[in-house]
Formats: C-alpha cells, structure tokens, sequence
C-alpha cells in the first residue's frame, strides 16, 4: 500500500514536473473550452440573405418587411434581376434568395393562392434546411395575418412548438455538458498514454518492472495521476460552465462525480493500454490519435448517432464518450434518475476493468 | 542556391521517409481510415427520427392526423395512450421528441371560435435535432391540413405559400459537402501533424544538428525537408479525391487541375505551420499538442466544414480568418458541388498565399544555423 502510494506520489510529480508540460495539461482545455462553446454550434443566425422583389404592390414589400425584422437574418442584399439569383448564390453571398413574383400582391388582392419561391444553398445542407424552416414560419405567420384580414375562412388547427429542457435551444446549454466529459477524456488519454512509453523509450520502465512492485501495483500508480489530473479538470470544468455560462445543472451531483470518475478510469485504462502496446512516444500519440478522433466523431457529439448507417452504429458500443454524454447532458439539463444512469454506466465499469486486466498483463510479456 | 545539394537532400528525405513505416500509415492508411469515418459516421440527415405520439383523441381526424406521421419517411413512431409512458423515453434519449393530440382536439376544430391544439415538444438537450423535429412535424402537419382542405372541399385556406428549391445539392445529403469540407481536415493531418512530428523528432534525436553543419542554406534545409512531404500530401488528397467520388458517390463538378492547385496551395500552408511548430518546440509531445490545437482542431471547428461561420460571436468570426482551413474548405464545397466559380477560389486563394508565407518566414527565421 505505502509502496503503491509512493509510485503515484512520484508518477504525479514527472506528469507536472516540466513547466511546459504543465501549461500544456490547463490552458488547452480552457481555451477549448471558451472556442468549442461558440463556435462549435450548428445554430443558424446572422445569416446573409437575398431578396428579388418583382412585385410592386404593397404586399409583397409587407412581406419583405417581415424577413428584414428577425434576427436570424444578418442583411438583406436587394436584387434586380433573375440572373443575379445564380451569381449571389454560387459567390456564397447570400445562403437564401426569396423570389418574389410580380403577380404576387395581385392574386392575393383577388383572393388567390400565390406562391414565394425560396432558393438555397445546398452546399450547406443542414443550415439551408433550417433557414426554410426560418422562412416558412415566417410565411405562415404572414399568410395568417392576411386571412385574418381579408376575412377569409380561417384555420383553426395550430400546432404549438416547445421544447423541453431548453426552451430556447441554446447550444451552449448542449455543448457544455459535452466537453466536460470530452475535454476531461482528452486531457486524461495524453497523460496516460505518455506515461509508460515514455519511460519505455527512456529505458526507465523496464527498472519499474524489475522492482518488487507488482504489475497491478504499477497499473494503479501509473493510473491515478490520470484519473486525479482528469476529474480535475472535468470539475473546473463544470464550475466555469454552471458559474460563468450559468448552464443548469438540474441533477445529482453527487451521482456526476461518480460516473466522471468511472468514465475517467475507463478511458485512464485505454490510454495505458494504447501505451503498453507502443514502443515509442511516437506511436504512443498516433495510436491516442487513432482512438480519440472516431472517439469523438462517433460518440453522438458531433452528429447524433441515430443517423450513422446501422451496421456502424454497433460499434458505437465500445466508445466510452457516448455513454459519459448521454449521462452529462442528462444530469445538467434533464435531471435523468439513477437507473439512466446506472444503465450508461455498467458498460463503461466494463470497459475500465477490461483495458486495465490487459495494460497490466502486457506490461509483463513485453520485458520477455 | 545549389541545385545539385538540394537534389541530393531531397532525395535522402525522400528515402528516408519511404523506409519509416509510421508515414505511410500515417499518409496512406489514416487518410482513408478517417474518410471512411466522415463518409459514415459524421451526418447531419436526420432519416429516423424517433418520436413519440400521444394520441387522446381516436377521432378519424385525429387518426388521419397519425397517420401523416406514420406514412412520413422520417419518423420512427411510439403511439401510446398516456404521456407519463413517455416520460422515461424521453429522459433516456430513446425519443427525441413526441407530438401530443388532445381528447378534444376533434370537437375544437369544428367550433370556429377555439383553435385545435396539437402540441410538438423537443427534446432541448440536442437543439439541433429538436429544431428538425419542429421542422419535419410542421411539414407533416401542413400536408395534412392541405389534404384535409381538399377532401373537406374547404378550398386551399393557405394563401401564401413557399416552394423551395435546394441547388447543387438537391437531394439534401449532408455527406455531398461534409466529404470534401473532411478533405480540409485531412490534408492538415499531414501537412501540419506529421512534419511537426518528424522534424521535431528530428531535433530530439540531433540529425537536424548534423544537418545543420553541412554546408546546406537555411533555405535549402527547409525546402529539402518539406518537398517529399508536399509530394506525399498531395499522394493522399488524390487518394482521398478517389474515394470521395468513387466510393461515396459524391458529385464533382469542377476542374481538377484547379482542385490540385488549389490543394497544393493549401499544402504548402499546412506544412509551413508544421515546420514553424517544430522549429518552436523542438519537442514531440509538445508539438504533437501544438499541432492538435493549431493544426487539427481549427480545421474541424473554425473551417465551417461542419460549424457554420456566420453563427458565430464576431471575435471568433475574425479569428477564422487566419486559418488557412477555412479558405480551403470553401474552394473545395465550391469545387466539388458547384463547378469553378473562379472569382470565389481566387479571393479564397489570395489569403491562404499571404497565410503560407508568412508561416515560412517565421520557420526561416527561427531556424537559425548555430546551436544554442
């Protein structure tokens, strides 16, 4: 026991001996912290559109009126002619061209149907997707404004759109759930992975392995500097996000710290498994690249995992961030109870027991 | 400059990477291997979206309203009785939102002086998908209320409507522009992480310091080491070009000797960064970090190939415009969707020159022929 306490005592002091080291291990994950939370949204907002208006009669300038006052839409260029359509929209000038044509305000005077033509740009498929859903809700809002008006036989079916957990679907609220747990992983990964190649590549391990510890003794303390240094970083992280992005964290405490610490021990297991298998520092860091892209791509942070082809989304099984995040975002925002997140947090028990049983036994057949 | 040293450089790097295994793993193998998991793993079409429908009403209006969702190629529906058989779907994340139709909705739609609710609720904790919940059930439901109108003979009670056209990508597959946006990504891997990692391997191990005291220029020096790895860089873009059209079936419309000058203009941004970091830290570990937040990381974030720019604070927008990442991922959405659009891909090309250059001269200066 004093032995084990020993070996971390001093795997702790080489993980933040070097100041650079050090530098390396904080501000990184703040700055990325700070970045990811703006910057990583798939919100759409400030979005330069383009209008053509043919139409000369005062309802179609109503309806253009009613574009330029939102928010979504940064400004509104003015167009002349049909063939500018093509032109602002390949030079990426505007991403939506209303059309309006010039028969508009006269059918609708008379009391006929008429119709806006919406062009988008598809290079951007998810934004143009939801900037016509922007748009039609804008048309609606018009079109029931106008029967209204004109008296006509109105429609009395409305749908009522909310939304649950967060009202206003703010991203941020979405994104800092998930890089607590994703930056916490990251940090915890490079520590842990360095470790034994580094002392491997130094000659220092193979000194670890004939001393009296045991490989278990050895896993432990080559470890817990992980774990500590990650589930730090997790909680600061969690405090700058709930204290300064002021996200709610509706849920239990308590039950956070101990998925985050299980969490953190799996993904402490991988990083010395990836470690145990590499000769230098080297292939240490390309095979901790290796895991933690599709670790990331695959993990329902970036796209949601419900849209991956189903053969891929089994493998999605082994991946230790996706079930931190449904367990992250379920404690901040939806205040899940504790069989959801015993559920989410079986599988990750498993993962840490596995790679660590198997860092420890290649520890020992790499000496032969 | 002498071109017979610089040939003899060029050819001693050029073998010396050939015989290291870790670079055609790392320019061969991990290419393919992340374009496999861009072309799958990484999608914004939401094709099963799994929703739940409280249904208190069983009127034929009710139940014809349900069965606009059913028919919807979109949707994946839980019908229950009670909402409270919902709520554990819900907070599990096994729906991702769910419609709810009241016991009186048939007998308020038939009285002209109340509105028939149905209420749509999303699952705000992945705001994206609950904005496409919103969306796909208003579609659902304004097909619905068109069909109504006409089986009722009420006579179209929307006037104004919208049709909406989607060009260069019509059939909306987010993979026909997150693929080549990934090809961004892809190439700064290897301009960037990989000569980080050599060159400062280099500088651990004190071959650059052999190298140092040859009779070699700085400039020299600099071009013998990067010209193998530009051609190896624009070996995998080729690669990965093969596999974007070929294998994922996604539409190019350009030319591709603009797409190859395009890339290697990129190129020689990425790899001036992964000289600079090296020549900096001199270290492995730290350039390896270096080249992840400055390389890697911008590229995925601040390139737009996935985050669209516009949404974001301005201080952030202005920051984008130092990566090279994102002149880059605009040419090649351009190149591949729409065809050559040559005054885009030349205001785009402009600031990625200025971007490389001054990358360079800053590995040009600090790689200063004395030892410390």
């Amino acid at each position: 026991m004093r032995r084990t306490l020993f070996l971390i005592w001093k795997e702790l002091l080489q993980a933040l001996r070097d100041p650079k080291t050090r530098v390396s291990l904080l501000l990184p994950p703040i700055i990325q912290l700070f970045i990811f939370t703006f910057a990583a949204t798939l919100d759409v907002k400030n979005v330069p559109i383009a209008v053509l208006n043919r139409d000369f009669g005062e309802k179609g300038f109503e309806l253009v009126q009613r574009f330029r006052g939102t928010p979504y839409f940064s400004r509104m260029i003015y167009l002349h002619s049909v063939d500018e359509i093509a032109k602002t929209v390949d030079k990426q000038k505007a991403v939506m061209v209303i059309f309006i044509d010039e028969d508009f305000s006269r059918k609708l005077d008379a009391k006929e149907p008429a119709t806006v033509q919406l062009i988008l740009d598809g290079r951007k498929s998810n934004t143009a997707q939801i900037l016509a859903g922007y748009a039609n809700s804008i048309l609606q809002q018009f079109n029931d404004d106008y029967v209204a008006k004109a008296h006509l036989k109105q429609q009395n079916t409305r749908l009522f759109p909310y939304n649950w957990y967060n009202p206003n679907l703010l991203y941020y609220w979405y994104n800092i759930p998930s890089l607590v747990a994703t930056l916490s992983m990251l940090i915890c990964l490079v520590v842990t992975t360095n470790s034994v190649a580094r002392e491997r590549e130094l000659g220092t391990f193979d000194q670890l392995l004939v001393s009296p510890l045991s490989p278990l003794e050895i896993v432990i303390g080559k470890i817990v500097p992980g774990v500590i240094i990650g589930t730090l970083e997790g909680l600061l992280l969690l405090v700058v996000g709930v204290f300064i992005f002021k996200v709610p964290f509706n849920g239990s405490f308590p039950l956070f710290i101990l998925s985050l610490l299980i969490f953190i021990c799996a993904n402490g297991g991988l990083g010395l498994f990836i470690s145990s298998l590499s000769a230098t520092q080297q292939q240490a860091m390309l095979g901790t690249f290796v895991v933690m892209v599709p670790a990331v791509l695959l993990s329902g942070f970036a796209t949601p995992i419900e849209n991956m082809p189903i053969w891929l989304q089994p493998v999605t099984y082994l991946i230790t961030l996706k079930y931190m995040l449904v367990i992250s975002k379920g404690i901040f925002l939806k205040d899940i109870n504790a069989s959801i997140v015993f559920h989410n947090l079986w599988p990750l028990a498993l993962i840490a027991i596995f790679t660590l049983i198997s860092a420890g036994l290649l520890f020992r057949r790499r000496l032969e | 400059m002498g071109v017979r040293r610089l040939r003899a450089l060029i050819k001693k790097e050029a073998l010396q990477i050939m015989r290291d295994p870790s670079t055609i793993l790392i320019s061969v193998v991990l290419p393919l291997f992340l374009m496999f998991l861009y072309g799958y793993g990484v999608s914004l079409d939401l094709n099963h979206l799994r929703i739940g429908l409280v249904l208190e009403d069983s009127s034929p209006e009710a139940t014809s309203f349900a069965a606009s969702l059913y028919g919807s190629p979109y949707f994946d529906v839980k019908t229950v009785l009670d909402k409270r058989e919902l709520l554990y779907d819900i907070q599990s994340g096994a729906i991702r939102g769910f419609v709810e139709v009241p016991f009186y909705f048939t007998q308020f739609r038939h009285r002209p002086t109340k509105i028939a609710p149905i209420q749509v609720i999303g699952d705000g904790s992945e705001p994206n998908t609950a904005t496409f919940v919103q969306n796909y059930v208003s579609g659902a439901f304004q097909n619905w209320l068109k069909h109504q109108s006409i089986s009722y003979n009420l006579k179209g009670v929307d006037r104004v409507s919208s049709q909406t056209r989607f060009w260069y990508n019509e059939e909306l597959e987010s993979r026909n522009f997150l693929l080549p946006g990934s090809l961004a990504i892809i190439m700064t891997l290897i301009g960037t992480l990989l000569t980080a990692l050599v060159v400062s391997r280099e500088w651990e191990r004190g071959t650059m310091e052999a190298l140092i005291s040859t009779t070699l220029t700085r400039a020299e020096l600099i071009i013998g080491k990067l010209v193998p790895y530009f051609f190896l860089g624009l070996l995998s873009m080729f690669l990965c070009f093969i596999a974007t059209v070929m294998v994922f079936g996604v539409p190019f419309r350009g030319s591709i000797w603009l797409l190859a000058l395009v890339s290697a203009v990129f190129l020689f941004c990425a790899l001036g960064l992964g000289f600079m970091i090296s020549t900096l830290a001199k270290n492995q570990v730290v350039s390896y970090q270096i080249s992840i937040v400055t390389g890697f990381l911008p590229a995925y974030i601040l390139s737009g190939f996935l985050f669209e720019i516009y949404s974001m604070p301005l201080w952030i927008q202005l920051l984008t415009y130092v990566m090279p990442a994102r002149y880059f991922v605009q040419c090649l959405q351009t190149l591949f969707l729409v065809g050559n659009v040559w005054s885009l891909i030349f205001f785009n090309m402009i600031p990625l020159c200025i971007v490389g250059i001054i990358f360079f001269l800053i590995a040009v200066k600090k790689t200063v022929k004395r030892l410390d």
